[in-house]
């Protein structure tokens, strides 16, 4: 019963599947814009590879560009005044770097909304109150929090990278339906080349405190990385327990090798 | 039951005594995986995966219990709350990535699993119900992982939730109504989340149970072997303890290397980037996928195009993708071959091996867009799918000619040095 009746079973799918074979068109629209798109450029980070580490210097520049540059409609809420020690701060330097900035509280005599000075357990505040506020200072556009954005994007850290070299003015082939229009910037690394964010970095933009000179290439350098920094503050640490680890289970599998082999050599298998 | 020659459990200290005359619980597991079980000796290493299934499960439920701890089903924090796991949590990092990538490995094992089952004709008479639980464990490992994979409530766990649970809404008249009943609401929202939080807290138990079922089941006709032979005296076969616990001791050791590397060193790699945006109902990606291990049964769904004798192409695609795992059920019957092992079976080893490079083929084909000539693959891959099981398989067990056989296990296996010595004389 079951062979005959699966059988036809069998012969109904591939009926359906050849007729779906026979009326759909072999060929794709074309998509224009895909033909101006330009593949990430690869950058190069100390916290790359299989010996990965944190390049402090850089962090700090990095830190420096979001800052000044970037947190002016850019969001870091998932990063807290405390976790910056880790790009060698001090105590006493968090505390002051927190001061300086204003989180949202409530006056405790009045209940009434308010400001304070941020403390070490603050997160990184918001630039904007919210979603309405956000989109209404930026010509309706969004601009996403940063906090993951190395990690939330195709392409990573080199995605993040190209797209703030990426400012260019639009090939004059570009078909006059992909020019950006009012408030838009055209950038070949962005899925629809057209980006509501201005080129946000211009030469000398800030001043490094370690002389380094602020070019667009290297504030954009120092700023990805200090982005994978806050897309996962443990990557080195992850990568330094899993050589322990995979060393550590390394001498294990040898010697359950040895003794299954010990085992066994009586035993012809 | 087990063989006449299985070692009887004979407890030496006194309090093992006392336990054994109380609650024989040593006695059960000496019968079940210790020196009571004999084994096959000729099994390889594809024999491994069953009890590196076993820890896949063991490893998820107790990194997911740990998670547990820290996470929270609520639509509003949920996924701050896996963010504060990576970040806050001691070594909660560790413990995500570990479930995360756990997940991946669980899966990994379990397809090499089947794999080996369906080469060596593991699912034919007197196996035929412990296949038929391990694809009952199969189904719920997918439902799992499914709802697992909404819990973090990224972009890809809102849509994976929404598309899922579309199938549904497919089914005529009342799809729509049990859509949201499922759903709790008309789109996936906190109410989802919650249960499905439960269910995935569930359901890995559930599994536990189903396992213990197939391992009962496993030992009435004891283990398959590479030759299809079954067992005829105690030559043929070795205590599993020591002989398997020492072989299984490797095979952990060889899979909790490969899960290392990819837990430390590539954790996001068999994930997608966009499960890293907050879930957000008002933005699609541009891409909808799911976790590797669904791609083929994705593709499937994805091959029906065409409304073919008045049911729609969608409805087409989702009873396509059920009955792709619903026809190995069947396969026990489907396949009438007497021969288990495709060592010995020339005509199926050859379609084997088409239905490998033929799922291989659909899960790449279900990570693409759908654009050609991933369709018309996806088709013609949808094609041989179905087709392999329900019209090859039954004629190729009737015609087939079976090659020349041992007659025992121990034959095969002294046969085996005996090539060998001379081998090495010549």
């Amino acid at each position: 019963m079951v062979r005959p009746l699966g059988f036809l079973v069998g012969l109904g799918f591939i009926t359906a599947l050849v007729l779906a074979i026979l009326t759909t068109p072999l060929s794709n629209e074309e998509n224009v814009a895909h033909s101006f798109h330009e593949h990430p450029k690869h950058l190069k980070l100390a916290s790359d590879g299989l010996l990965p580490h944190w390049d402090k210097q850089q962090l700090q520049r990095g830190m420096q560009v979001y800052k000044e540059v970037c947190s002016a409609c850019h969001g870091l809420h998932l990063v807290a005044f405390r976790d910056i020690e880790a790009l060698g701060y001090t105590p006493g330097q968090v505390k002051t770097f927190a001061k300086g900035f204003q989180v949202p509280s409530i006056n405790p005599d009045t209940g009434e909304p308010a400001t304070r000075d941020g403390l070490p357990s603050d997160y990184f505040p918001s630039p904007y109150a919210n979603e309405t506020a956000a989109r209404a200072a930026n010509n309706n556009a969004l601009p996403p929090d940063l906090s993951l954005i190395t990690k939330a994007r195709e392409g990573g850290k080199d995605y993040v990278y190209s797209l703030l070299t990426g400012f260019q003015n639009p090939p004059a082939n570009l078909p006059a339906e992909l020019k950006p229009g009012t408030g838009l910037h055209y950038n070949p690394y962005f899925a629809n080349l057209n980006l509501a964010m201005a080129p946000p970095l211009a030469p000398n933009q800030v001043t490094y405190a370690d002389g380094t000179k602020a070019t667009v290439d290297q504030m954009s350098k120092d700023v990805t990385a200090f982005l994978v920094w806050t897309a996962e503050p443990k990557l080195v640490k992850r990568v330094q327990v899993g050589w322990a680890v995979v060393i550590f289970l390394s001498i294990f599998s040898i010697l359950a090798y040895l003794s299954y082999r010990n085992i066994w050599a009586d035993k012809k298998h | 039951m087990s063989f006449p020659w299985a070692k009887n459990y004979e407890p030496q200290l006194p309090l093992m005594k006392w336990l054994d005359e109380k609650l024989p619980l040593p006695r059960l597991v000496y019968n079940a995986v210790g020196a009571g079980y004999p084994v096959p000796r000729n099994l390889n290493y594809f024999w491994n995966f069953g009890v590196l299934a076993g820890a896949a499960l063991a490893i998820q439920i107790i990194t997911g219990i740990v998670l547990a701890m820290h996470y929270a089903a609520n639509a509003g924090v949920a996924f701050n709350s896996v963010e504060h796991i990576m970040r806050d949590v001691n070594a909660g990092w560790f413990i995500r990535y570990a479930h995360m990538n756990g997940a991946s490995m669980f899966f990994i094992v379990v397809y090499l699993h089947i794999f080996r089952g369906l080469f060596y004709g593991s699912y034919k008479a007197p196996r035929e119900m412990v296949w038929l639980l391990g694809v009952v464990i199969f189904l719920l490992m997918m439902a799992t992982a499914f709802m697992g994979y909404v819990l973090p409530w990224g972009q890809m766990s809102f849509w994976g939730a929404q598309v899922i649970t579309g199938f549904f809404s497919a089914i005529p008249l009342v799809g729509e109504p049990v859509r949201e009943w499922l759903l709790g609401g008309f789109v996936p929202d906190n109410a989802t989340l919650n249960r499905f939080f439960s269910l995935h807290y569930l359901l890995p138990f559930v599994i536990a149970g189903v396992i213990i079922l197939h391992i009962w089941a496993l030992h009435i006709p004891g283990s398959s072997n590479p030759t299809g032979i079954e067992v005829k005296d105690e030559q043929d076969t070795v205590p599993f303890h020591p002989y398997y616990t020492a072989k299984d001791g490797f095979g952990l050791g060889i899979f909790l290397i490969i899960f290392a590397l990819l837990t430390f060193f590539s954790p996001n790699t068999l994930g997608h980037a966009d499960n890293y945006i907050p879930a957000n109902s008002l933005s699609t990606p541009a891409h909808i996928v799911p976790e590797w291990y669904f791609l083929p049964f994705y593709a499937i769904l994805k091959a029906f195009t065409f409304n073919f004798l008045w049911i729609d192409a969608k409805l087409w695609g989702v009873i396509a993708m059920f009955a792709s795992i619903a026809v190995l059920f069947f396969l026990p019957w489907l396949d009438s071959s007497p021969v288990k092992s495709s060592t010995y079976r020339p005509l199926y080893r050859i379609f084997f091996w088409i239905l490998v490079v033929d799922v291989l083929l659909l899960g790449y084909c279900g990570m693409q867009p759908a654009e050609q000539p991933y369709v018309i693959l996806s088709q013609l891959g949808a094609i041989y799918y179905f087709a392999h099981f329900l019209v090859i398989l039954p004629i190729v067990s009737r015609i087939e000619r079976p090659l020349p056989m041992p007659n025992s296990i121990t034959e095969a296996v002294l046969a085996k040095h005996a090539d060998k010595t001379s081998d090495a004389t010549a």
